[in-house]
């Protein structure tokens, strides 16, 4: 059945099984293959958009339920995905990269929700995200490394 | 070879030497020059092969090992950098297609990733390359300004002349040095000249240079191949190892919409559906009867206890020191075992690839880990001849070895599945759940360890292995089994670094049809925890300090005692009592002639559970190329290492895994991952691997703080049950 995605700012229409995973959708209909499948189930946060800015695992919801604004890797913007994002680059966190593009979706929602984030905000709001090459301590720095160049900029400006 | 594609990565490739871009055009003889500085034999290196250079003056090196994270793009780029004197800015990397003849892993013949030996094998080639490309450039200048070439310098990408003051950026004299007769001898840097090789510090290493890609979601893996009227494939296969198709019922998964076709391949039957919702709901729907006659129905719970009771009576001798009977007898006589599961590469991007196939020739993207030989499994599959057939090689997410396999599997199902259909275009993807339950496991293993202390000293070893050999039967048993030992079982335990008296190492082999394949680091996963635990055991017995009793024991091991020293400088160790419910523990491997010291810092979560809050971490690599890939090297080694050895494992119950996913095949999460501190050992040797070598010391370290908090050191991994 035809569904009408907002997907990136931009409206798409796709004729697709309604139960469709989203992630499949962003993936074979739509070709934004930044957003990776890692497990299916939720469990490994590979997928991770956002959904009216909240973080969701797109391989766990039926396309038909994604109503809201969804926003993928290739569309992550602001100030928060910029500096998540020169973090990552800066200190070199990314290995394979294949899980990166969830764990930046993640940690660019956890800077929105929270300027100063502690590592206990970091563990609860990154434990869903999995790296089977263990880039934890860089992901866990470059957190706090955007924060701290996020607030530099509030305080300049 | 006509493409089939209309649009090839490859021939994207080409457009990066269209417009007289291309520097070198023909193959170069390496001459004496090199050869006189001690090179290992060589064949001739092909610059051109691997080093393209645009008008813009971007360099890209193409890389003949695939990248999965432990970083040979950025690797071999500084390599062809440094003797280019290129700024790092300009330098890019792609992955080298499948081709034997030009990018052999010069240590194994055939185009292969593995034993963490791409930096060791590329470090004379690449620089050589990269010496040439110099050399042809600068030729092309001094023509152009009529000046010598020896008073032509270059620097960061920049080619000058100083007493003329004329310069020029590489892309200025491409096309010219095309034209030149390229030279026949190089001479690289001495290492005090390098710039690039070994630049550190604080803002100062060499940024990787697929980072970029890899943050923003253009980095192309095997899984983001997208074709105009590509299929995707999946393939229900025996839940049961060894068990066989014997009846398949396609009606109702014919009936999904999507689905285009159900066939029978080798391996089980396939589901070629329009994108992955339909291949996925099509397989669910399949009703499918196996014959499970010859296949594997123990659990891993049997197979643990018969390997245990078999090792209880000495195997195959696989190695020996002195006399062994003799140390034992009157000596105080310790006693250990220590069972290892089955575990899952699990590499974040299960298994996929993607093939073109017109019915007399194939294009194929995928993670190749080893090109030669995955032509090798293709072209029997599809009834042609390996020349037949293109790799080409994509990033991919992750292997642990799980991309390279001593039978192509991988590659032979692929080659399958589009013989099956027809001509066409496919994708297969093996799921989550298909990787997980799929086999190719670190094999399940045992060792039974005996050790004698008298006097103060440890004077005596045994240990008996009994496990599974994925060389015995394999085509690469050639290669792996040495006086009827697979050599992968036994290796780090045959030929223990420690001098002790009297030693004696013997393996049994169960066959089994679970099929199993080497996994990060291979042997030393387990034989690193056997011997770095129960050397530790004995030397407390001994009454001795674990550093200072290996340090006695490694008299002609000095890089061992290098790390030794510096792990325990660096940790500030001192062997007490428990401090504020912590304790540590230490552990040293060599493996892939790279030599790893690991102090872990310990404590116990309120259910006992080891918490592990540090670790400090030494690595002797020879000439350290690229500090910071050491460094991550080392510190996501000792994250893949722990997560293994505190939670993961592929329990079988009547031969079948009983796990399915991340859920059951517990991973490594950011709230566990400890502290890491590298140092890394200066050297002036050859550099060695880093991919590997940082995983086999963490367990052993991590059970041996556990034994200085009191409790026994783990006998059963992983450490935590969890099923």
């Amino acid at each position: 059945m035809a569904i009408t995605l907002n997907v990136n700012g931009t409206s798409r229409q796709v004729d697709v099984d309604p139960e469709t995973p989203l992630l499949w959708v962003l993936r074979d209909d739509l070709r934004l293959t930044g957003t990776k499948y890692g497990c299916g189930v939720a469990q490994c946060g590979a997928c991770t958009v956002h959904l009216d800015g909240a973080p969701t695992r797109s391989c766990s919801i039926p396309v038909s339920a994604a109503t809201g604004a969804i926003t993928t890797i290739e569309g992550a913007d602001g100030p928060e995905a910029k500096a998540v994002q020169n973090a990552w680059v800066a200190l070199d966190v990314p290995q394979c990269g294949y899980c990166q593009s969830g764990q930046i979706m993640s940690a660019v929602s956890l800077l929105k929700d929270n300027k100063t984030p502690t590592d206990d905000d970091i563990d609860a709001a990154m434990n869903g995200n999995l790296c089977r090459c263990a880039t934890y301590m860089r992901i866990r720095a470059a957190i706090h490394q955007a924060a701290k160049s996020l607030s530099t900029k509030e305080m300049a400006a | 070879m006509n493409a089939i594609l209309p649009t090839t990565r490859f021939s994207r490739r080409d457009a990066l030497v269209t417009g007289g871009a291309l520097v070198i055009g023909m193959t170069l003889p390496v001459g004496g020059a090199l050869r006189a500085q001690g090179a290992p034999q060589m064949p001739p290196v092909s610059p051109n092969a691997f080093i393209r250079i645009a008008p813009d003056s971007t360099v890209t090196v193409l890389i003949k090992h695939i990248e999965f994270g432990q970083g040979p793009n950025t690797g071999l780029a500084t390599l062809v950098a440094e003797e280019l004197d290129a700024d790092w800015a300009q330098m890019r990397a792609i992955s080298a297609p499948g081709d034997d003849k030009l990018y052999a892993n010069l240590s194994m013949g055939t185009q292969l990733t593995g034993g963490s030996s791409a930096m060791a094998n590329s470090y004379t080639q690449m620089r050589t390359a990269g010496a040439m490309a110099r050399n042809m450039l600068v030729a092309a200048a001094a023509r152009k300004w009529g000046v010598p070439a020896a008073e032509v310098t270059v620097t960061k990408g920049v080619i000058a002349h100083a007493a003329s003051g004329k310069s020029g950026r590489f892309g200025d004299f491409a096309a010219d040095a095309a034209t030149l007769t390229p030279p026949t001898t190089v001479r690289l840097k001495e290492a005090k000249a390098f710039t690039l090789i070994g630049r550190d510090g604080v803002g100062g290493h060499l940024r990787r240079v697929d980072t970029v890609a890899k943050t923003n979601g253009t980095a192309q893996f095997g899984i983001d191949v997208y074709e105009p009227d590509m299929l995707t494939v999946l393939v229900t296969r025996t839940p049961r190892f060894g068990g066989k198709l014997k009846s398949f019922d396609a009606a109702a998964a014919l009936k999904v919409k999507g689905v285009v076709a159900v066939k029978q391949v080798p391996t089980g039957v396939a589901v070629y559906g329009k994108g992955m919702w339909a291949a996925m709901q099509g397989r669910n729907a399949l009703t499918v009867e196996w014959d499970d006659s010859a296949a594997e129905t123990r659990s891993t719970a049997e197979m643990t206890a018969q390997y245990l009771e078999k090792a209880k009576s000495p195997g195959t001798l696989a190695g020996k020191k002195g006399d062994v009977d003799a140390a034992f007898a009157g000596a105080k006589l310790i006693e250990a075992t220590y069972a290892f599961p089955y575990l899952a590469h699990a590499p974040m991007e299960p298994l996929t690839g993607f093939i073109a196939w017109d019915g007399k020739k194939a294009e194929t993207r995928f993670g190749s880990q080893g090109p030669g030989m995955d032509k090798a499994a293709l072209a029997p599959a599809l009834g042609i001849s390996p020349d037949a057939i293109a790799i080409d090689v994509m990033l991919a997410g992750g292997s642990f070895g799980r991309r390279g396999q001593a039978d192509s599997h991988f590659a032979a199902e692929l080659g399958a599945v589009a013989k099956a259909f027809g001509p066409g275009k496919f994708k297969l993807i093996w799921t989550r759940e298909d990787d997980i339950q799929g086999g190719y496991y670190r094999p399940l293993t045992v060792h039974a360890m005996r050790g004698a202390v008298k006097d103060g000293k440890v004077v005596g070893w045994s240990n008996t292995i009994c496990g599974q050999s994925f060389a015995f039967g394999s085509p690469l048993a050639d290669m792996m089994v040495q006086n009827g030992v697979d050599a992968a079982m036994v290796e780090g335990a045959s030929n223990l670094p420690y001098a002790l008296p009297a030693a004696r190492c013997d393996v049994h082999v169960d066959p089994s049809p679970v099929s199993t394949l080497w996994w990060r680091s291979v042997g030393h996963t387990h034989t690193g925890y056997a011997v770095e635990c129960f050397i530790d055991q004995l030397l407390v017995a001994a009454g001795q300090d674990p550093i200072e009793g290996r340090i006695a024991l490694l008299g002609d091991k000095p890089r061992m005692v290098g790390v030794l020293k510096a792990v325990a400088k660096l940790a500030n160790w001192s062997f007490t009592k428990p401090l504020k419910g912590r304790a540590r523990g230490v552990a040293v491997v060599e493996s892939f002639s790279s030599y790893v010291a690991q102090i872990a810092e310990v404590s116990l979560n309120e259910d006992g559970s080891p918490r592990v809050h540090k670790v400090w971490c030494a690595v002797d690599c020879g000439v350290a190329v690229n500090p910071d890939v050491i460094r991550a090297q080392m510190e996501g080694g000792i994250g893949f290492g722990l997560g293994h050895a505190l939670y993961a494992e592929i329990p079988l119950k009547k031969g079948a895994p009983t796990v399915t996913n991340f859920d059951g095949y517990r991973s490594l999460r950011i709230t566990e991952m400890p502290q890491v501190e590298v140092m890394i050992v200066s050297s002036t040797e050859a550099p060695t691997g880093v991919g590997e070598p940082g995983v086999p010391p963490i367990a052993p370290a991590v059970a041996n703080a556990l034994a200085a908090l009191g409790k026994a050191r783990p006998a059963t991994l992983p450490m935590v049950a969890t099923a």
